[in-house]
């Protein structure tokens, strides 16, 4: 029944924020099921019935402020496991950035993405970069690094199958990473609010295998190639 | 005292209508229309909800009552859903409408202590509803960069397209937290100085604590972002860079700003819903509150800690990761209190004889749904966790099974519970259950759906997922369909309290001053209660909660009744 609702993992930190979300699902599962049994249950119990008054509790007294004590105290427990599991999670995602093999360009703007691939020299700012819109395309198992800006208002790019997500800021450069672990072809989102045309920007990621990968590149830089020499050729 | 009150309230002549209803600064009269403009545009409110999700459930096709909802309506439709139904519905119907009627009814007072600047309370925010609905109305249409107002895209009219829409956005808000302001001091004001006499900080109804409370860390948390509200203004209309990067600006002060507020504005609204919920469920299980005084000063903690948590809401803007660590352990750490609270209220039912009326029904339903809006937060608090729900419709379930609680479920528990004491009548009960199980059921059916969505990835504020094959699947448009049928039923089913609201506003059945034997003062006055509330001021001499009684005869015993 929820088999089409289920995001795959391809990135190599999806994994760990999926088992953050399991381990809070188990945790608050358990304090979600002991309240509502109580709720209902004393609603059960105590229902009105003639003949029998209620009690008379304070809950100020030490034995009775032991039946809320223990359970904060239970639930701050819980709080500090949590914290103690997650932090290193989005220090992997977020904070500690693994040396890269490429890196990728990634401009948001009213309304589209565009992407700044290196060519097969592997380097950014040279001339057989190839740009695209609309669709991201790297390879499987390989780090990258994404530099992320803004040419308007603050946009947010997310590529669920990574469980990635990052806000795009104008003005300034933010720089996140990925490793992706599987190939095919997902969305990407603009998850922050951009205007008119908030969501008329979709754009799509493709996870190649290498040599996919290359024949890609080698593909457009033929018409890159083909696109700056020519005219340079008419010229002659 | 103002000089438009009479010193004494023993003799009143009689006002024309004008005069009674829309120049009035008894207490009542404000608290009354705060509620009615709060209804009226939560109706606004709904209809919105029901435009946006059609389009949702069957994009492109033809609304009925509204026509084709193109991107920039969408965008519309949904900020201003997000703006009216937190600013316009339930800050005035919990906070300001409550406030009003019940503190000077529940302290044993006459009014509030500065009867004008209440008076001028309403008008202001009656301006800024003006103000707001206008917006829909002026060239390039209403605001629709979200309730939460982000620049550049709200600070520039070349990026949102509304010129006028976004500054009278701007203004509205604006103008709405200066009338809440002077609100709220009334509110404290009058609780600190004008308690009936014997009435110590204990025996205070904890709904009027909540409501203090609630006006304090309001008062606290709206400077800065009044302040940053007007620079938004400035960038709008003057062409100032506050918030542009290019001249040296920051968007994201923006968000601090508006957070540092938006979180205690989360509290704002849900103590006085708790503090309604606590009141029913002591009357109805004839029950002491069970633990009065650590949830007082539980509630303060939650207060305090409300001001650390707002990075939360930013934790993938671009802040220093490192921070998130901290923001992750704050918020975590709000669930305790909040946790302390509701589990003190289920505690109270305990040994209770609880007897199953509207308003105890709305109050448990109030703890029901909101359990599962305050452990879906936990997600979102934690900083590794919510880099996939931010921004997703897992927020959007996880807040709505909060703010539908606060400002709706709580809401017909009070209006259901105190009408009476409003009106001098009784709401028909049949009416009110069927109500009821016609807006929970469908609630759930609502928003469980949109969990599922947003557990698969699907984002916010998108008017079309067409768009998004991974989205665009016919089992996701299957639950879009059902969350949307449901809520088209939901919206039905409250035609059946405005008819019983109103209906039994006319033809109810009398109320007299104490239907439910309550403790509490506003039971001691009339039903309705005059202008000046008593002819004599009541004395209080014990706590509001003290039901069954070991010992005495009737399980009731009201503050005013000497020893």
């Amino acid at each position: 029944m929820f088999e089409p609702f289920k995001v795959e993992a391809l990135s190599t930190f999806a994994g760990d924020i999926d088992n953050v979300i399991i381990m809070i699902t188990i945790l608050v599962g358990f304090w979600f099921i002991v309240a509502q049994a109580a709720l209902i249950g004393f609603c059960v119990l105590f229902r009105r019935r003639d003949g029998r008054k209620a009690r008379y509790i304070s809950g100020e007294k030490k034995s009775e402020m032991l039946w809320i004590a223990i359970p904060m105290a239970l639930i701050v427990a819980c709080d500090v496991y949590i914290a103690l599991v997650d932090g290193p999670v989005w220090a992997k995602v977020k904070e500690n950035l693994p040396e890269p093999d490429r890196i990728v360009r990634v401009i948001g703007q009213q309304w589209a993405w565009t992407f700044v691939h290196p060519g097969l020299d592997g380097k950014l700012d040279t001339p057989d970069d190839i740009t695209t819109v609309g669709d991201l395309h790297v390879e499987v198992n390989k780090v990258y690094h994404f530099e992320l800006t803004s040419r308007d208002v603050l946009h947010s790019f997310s590529i669920p199958v990574f469980r990635l997500k990052q806000d795009v800021i104008p003005g300034r450069k933010i720089v996140g990473w990925f490793e992706a672990t599987g190939t095919g072809t997902y969305d990407i989102q603009c998850t922050e609010i951009c205007g008119i045309g908030h969501g008329l920007m979709p754009a799509r990621i493709e996870i190649e295998t290498p040599e996919q990968h290359a024949a890609w590149m080698a593909e457009r830089s033929q018409t890159l190639l083909a696109s700056t020499t020519l005219p340079r050729a008419g010229q002659e | 005292m103002a000089e438009s009150v009479p010193a004494t309230h023993d003799e009143h002549h009689e006002q024309s209508f004008l005069i009674k209803y829309l120049w009035s600064t008894d207490h009542k009269i404000i608290g009354m229309q705060y509620l009615f403009t709060g209804m009226f545009m939560a109706l606004i409110g709904g209809f919105f909800a029901y435009a946006f999700r059609m389009q949702l459930a069957f994009p492109g096709t033809d609304i009925p009552g509204w026509g084709l909802v193109t991107p920039p309506d969408y965008n519309a439709l949904v900020t201003n859903h997000g703006t009216i139904m937190i600013f316009w519905v339930a800050m005035p119907v919990l906070v300001a409408a409550l406030g009003n009627f019940l503190i000077p009814l529940m302290i044993g007072c006459d009014d509030m202590v500065f009867p004008r600047l209440n008076r001028l309370s309403f008008q202001v925010f009656f301006l800024s509803t003006v103000v707001l609905l206008s917006s829909f109305f002026v060239p390039g249409g209403a605001f629709g960069g979200a309730w939460t107002a982000y620049p550049p895209l709200s600070a520039q009219a070349a990026y949102n397209l509304t010129p006028w829409g976004a500054p009278l956005w701007v203004l509205a808000v604006a103008l709405e937290f200066v009338a809440f302001l002077m609100g709220g001091i009334n509110f404290i004001t009058t609780t600190m100085n004008s308690r009936a006499p014997g009435m110590k900080m204990h025996d205070i109804p904890l709904v009027v604590w909540m409501i203090v409370l609630a006006s304090i860390i309001f008062m606290l948390s709206v400077g800065p972002l009044v302040a940053g509200a007007v620079m938004l203004f400035f960038d709008q209309v003057l062409g100032t860079g506050f918030y542009d990067p290019a001249r040296g600006g920051d968007p994201v002060l923006w968000q601090h700003l508006f957070w540092f507020f938006g979180h205690p504005e989360v509290y704002v609204v849900l103590l006085p819903a708790m503090g309604v919920v606590i009141e029913i469920i002591t009357v109805f299980a004839r029950k002491k509150f069970f633990g009065y005084t650590p949830v007082l000063y539980t509630t303060f903690a939650a207060g305090v800690i409300s001001f650390t948590v707002w990075a939360h809401h930013q934790f993938i803007a671009g802040i220093d990761p490192r921070m998130a660590h901290i923001f992750t352990v704050t918020t975590l750490l709000i669930s305790v209190p909040i946790a302390l609270i509701v589990f003190c209220s289920i505690a109270t039912l305990y040994g209770g004889a609880i007897r199953f009326t509207t308003p105890m029904l709305w109050a448990l339903a109030f703890i029901f749904e909101f359990l599962l809006g305050g452990v879906t937060g936990i997600y979102l608090g934690a900083a590794g966790a919510d880099i996939y729900f931010h921004d997703s419709y897992f927020v959007l379930a996880h807040f709505h099974y909060t703010f539908f609680p606060i400002g709706i479920i709580a809401t017909f528990a009070a209006l259901t519970y105190w009408f009476p004491k409003m009106f001098g009548r009784h709401l028909n009960e049949t009416l009110g259950k069927i109500h009821f199980v016609g807006t929970i059921i469908p609630f759930n059916v609502i928003f469980i759906p949109l969990f599922i969505l947003g557990l698969a990835g699907q984002h916010r504020r998108i008017y079309n997922f067409e768009l998004f094959p991974d989205l665009a699947k016919p089992e996701f448009q299957d639950l879009r369909v059902l969350a949307t049928v449901a809520l088209l039923i939901m919206l039905i089913f409250q035609v059946v309290f405005l008819y019983n609201f109103f209906s039994s506003m006319i033809r109810g059945r009398k109320a007299e001053k104490n239907p439910y034997e309550a403790n509490t003062l506003e039971w001691t006055a009339e039903s309705p209660p005059p202008h000046g509330n008593w002819s004599e001021l009541p004395s209080v001499y014990r706590g509001p909660y003290e039901y069954s009684v070991p010992g005495r005869k009737a399980d009731f015993w009201p503050q005013n009744e000497p020893t």
